[in-house]
């Protein structure tokens, strides 16, 4: 029996080596200083560790990480608000007609972008907001509402028909219900929503890059790859700048990965 | 006017009005704009809205490009390894953590971590661990396997990964045979080499994923099933070759179907690992729809190829969805 619990914890432990190759080769890069990183030795623990890379990763970076923010924040917000009002009419206050509808809705969650992105550009251009945060903004929680919106009607089918109905019978109507009675009840799935949105549009580069043309104005990611594809970048430079763009979403899944793992297969769908 | 009374009635529409006036715009109406102008000639940055002739000679242009040939071929050959590596490897690991074990918790979200992380960060890493120069082919000197090759008279080992443009197991001839389009291809139906760090790449980001989904499915098999797999004789392995796997069929079925729509649209870990690759060997249609839209200014052809992506995208999970619903009310 301590043989086979011995080699399962020799499997498991070579794949966490494995699974892990990736992050060191990132992290161990990045505390490098321009002189001693080099490809060759790339496995290769730092001689001394620097925060040279991390500090120029830092300056270049910076102004995309702050683009980032101001992105999924008011965006992860906004759908989250969108999603619970929809997901709380098609659970509580469903009508006629009203399956359909959220079938529609539905489907943007399984479009391939691409079949949306010429006339969302000319869109954006017309509106006036191509090229800008809020045109990004924007596009992120339309294309959130139909995830967040199956995330809370998912999350609101569970919550007793009755407490709805005696909020009702004491003459509260749909919206007070829903600020009284619904919402307080709601934070749990406020937290995989957020948490949801708040990665994948971090995470983000198809819109990113199709949506702001202009380096100073774009999100992380798309600075990360231009740092990336740059010669005269050095590459501890590139690894550090890995790691920072990486750090938001990694702290997120550390710290609440509980939420995390219940976004998990509309995620994947979406990803 | 509106009825007051038809609008009391309908406060729940009226929530939904906006989200539904977005949807009808940025998802129905962009799709069948996307449409049109796949249909139109606007292939140069002057707009061009008039309608070719031929009606669908933009689609059949596209399917007679060699980028385009390999393009699709490229999405067939990445599906079937990525799914395949995926679904394997996180079958495997929700496998080996289907037990009472010390740091469970720790190991699971150990795997599921990658999954966390943007494609273009992963990708950035990738394309050095799978650069010939450097990353992986170190490996071969470091463990001494060059050494050894050397010593016996042959080339030391060094994979050209993504960079190599090579396609094996070509199966033009038996295409030739089988049909007689066959022979007109351009380009080689085979395994493009360069695709193998791509599917290994993504692999690494999503098996982790596969095994969360098959371990809540481990989670809701009884001990009872596996007390009387036990009963009945079975080791381990054939317990779990012969019960649990195959009660695990519809979590193997949901999985494969969500691994393809990601393999069906993938677009930023090749962007940033590769790119179009040698000779289009690791071109994928979203990376097409991409340069013709934003680089090439050939804006038909790029609507086309996203509507080819949106139309393989339904035929996988619209049949699934209505498999899920019916199965949901039965």
């Amino acid at each position: 029996m301590s043989l086979k619990r011995g080699i399962l914890w020799f499997i498991l432990g070579f794949a966490l080596i494995l699974y892990a190759l990736p992050v060191y080769v990132m992290i161990i890069n990045g505390f490098k200083d321009a002189s001693s990183v080099s490809l060759a030795t790339m496995w290769q623990l730092p001689g001394r560790a620097s925060l040279g890379g991390f500090t120029e990763a830092w300056a270049m970076l910076s102004p995309n990480l702050r683009n980032s923010l101001a992105m999924v924040i008011p965006a992860a917000l906004l759908s989250s608000i969108i999603g619970a009002l929809n997901g709380y009419v098609f659970s509580k206050w469903r009508f006629r007609g009203s399956e359909v509808l959220f079938a529609l809705l539905l489907f943007g969650l399984f479009i391939p972008y691409q079949a949306i992105l010429l006339p969302l550009v000319r869109f954006l251009q017309w509106i006036n907001v191509y090229g800008t945060l809020p045109g990004l903004v924007l596009t992120h929680v339309v294309y959130g509402i139909s995830v967040t919106t199956l995330i809370f009607r998912n999350f609101y089918v569970n919550i007793p028909g009755s407490i709805i109905e005696a909020a009702t019978v004491d003459g509260a109507g749909m919206i007070e219900t829903f600020w009284r009675v619904v919402l307080p009840l709601s934070l749990p799935a406020f937290a995989v929503t957020l948490i949801f949105q708040f990665t994948n549009i971090w995470n983000d580069f198809l819109f990113g890059i199709t949506v702001v043309p202009n380096p100073k104005a774009q999100p992380v990611t798309i600075a990360l790859n231009n740092l990336s594809g740059s010669f005269s970048v050095d590459w501890n430079v590139v690894m550090a700048g890995a790691v920072i763009a990486a750090l938001p979403t990694a702290l997120v899944y550390i710290g609440l990965g509980k939420f995390f793992v219940r976004g998990l297969v509309a995620g994947a769908i979406k990803a | 006017m509106v009825n007051p009374h038809w609008l009391a009635r309908n406060k729940g529409l009226l929530i939904l009005l906006p989200s539904l006036l977005l949807t009808a715009i940025f998802v129905y109406g962009f799709i069948g704009t996307s449409f049109f102008f796949s249909l139109t000639n606007w292939r140069t940055l002057a707009v061009d809205l008039s309608l070719r002739n031929p009606l669908w000679e933009t689609y059949t242009d596209m399917l007679a490009m060699p980028r385009f040939q390999a393009d699709l071929r490229n999405t067939l050959v990445f599906t079937v390894l990525f799914i395949g590596l995926a679904v394997g490897t996180g079958l495997g690991l929700a496998i080996l953590l289907d037990r009472q074990i010390a740091g469970k918790g720790f190991f699971r979200s150990a795997f599921l971590f990658p999954y966390a992380l943007s494609f273009i960060v992963t990708g950035v890493v990738w394309r050095w661990i799978f650069n010939p120069e450097t990353g992986i082919n170190l490996f071969f000197d470091i463990l001494g396997i060059n050494r050894v090759l050397e010593s016996a008279g042959m080339s030391p080992l060094s994979p050209g990964w993504t960079t190599d443009p090579e396609v094996v197991l070509s199966v033009n001839q038996v295409l030739a045979h089988a049909w007689p389009g066959g022979a007109t291809f351009q380009i080689e139906w085979g395994i493009p080499v360069a695709l193998i760090p791509i599917a290994i790449a993504a692999t690494w980001q999503l098996s982790g994923f596969v095994m969360a989904m098959y371990l809540g499915g481990l989670g809701g098999i009884s001990k009872q099933v596996r007390d009387a797999a036990r009963i009945d004789g079975a080791g381990e392995f054939r317990m779990y070759r012969s019960v649990i796997i195959p009660m695990l069929t519809p979590i193997t079925i949901s999985t494969a179907i969500i691994l393809l729509h990601v393999s069906l649209k993938i677009f930023d870990l090749v962007f940033a690992m590769s790119g179009v690759g040698p000779g289009f060997a690791t071109d994928v249609p979203a990376i097409f729809v991409f340069e013709m839209m934003f680089k090439a200014a050939r804006y038909n052809l790029g609507a086309a190829a996203s509507i080819v992506m949106l139309v393989a995208s339904c035929l996988v999970i619209v049949p699934y969805l209505v498999h899920t619903f019916r199965s949901r009310e039965t």
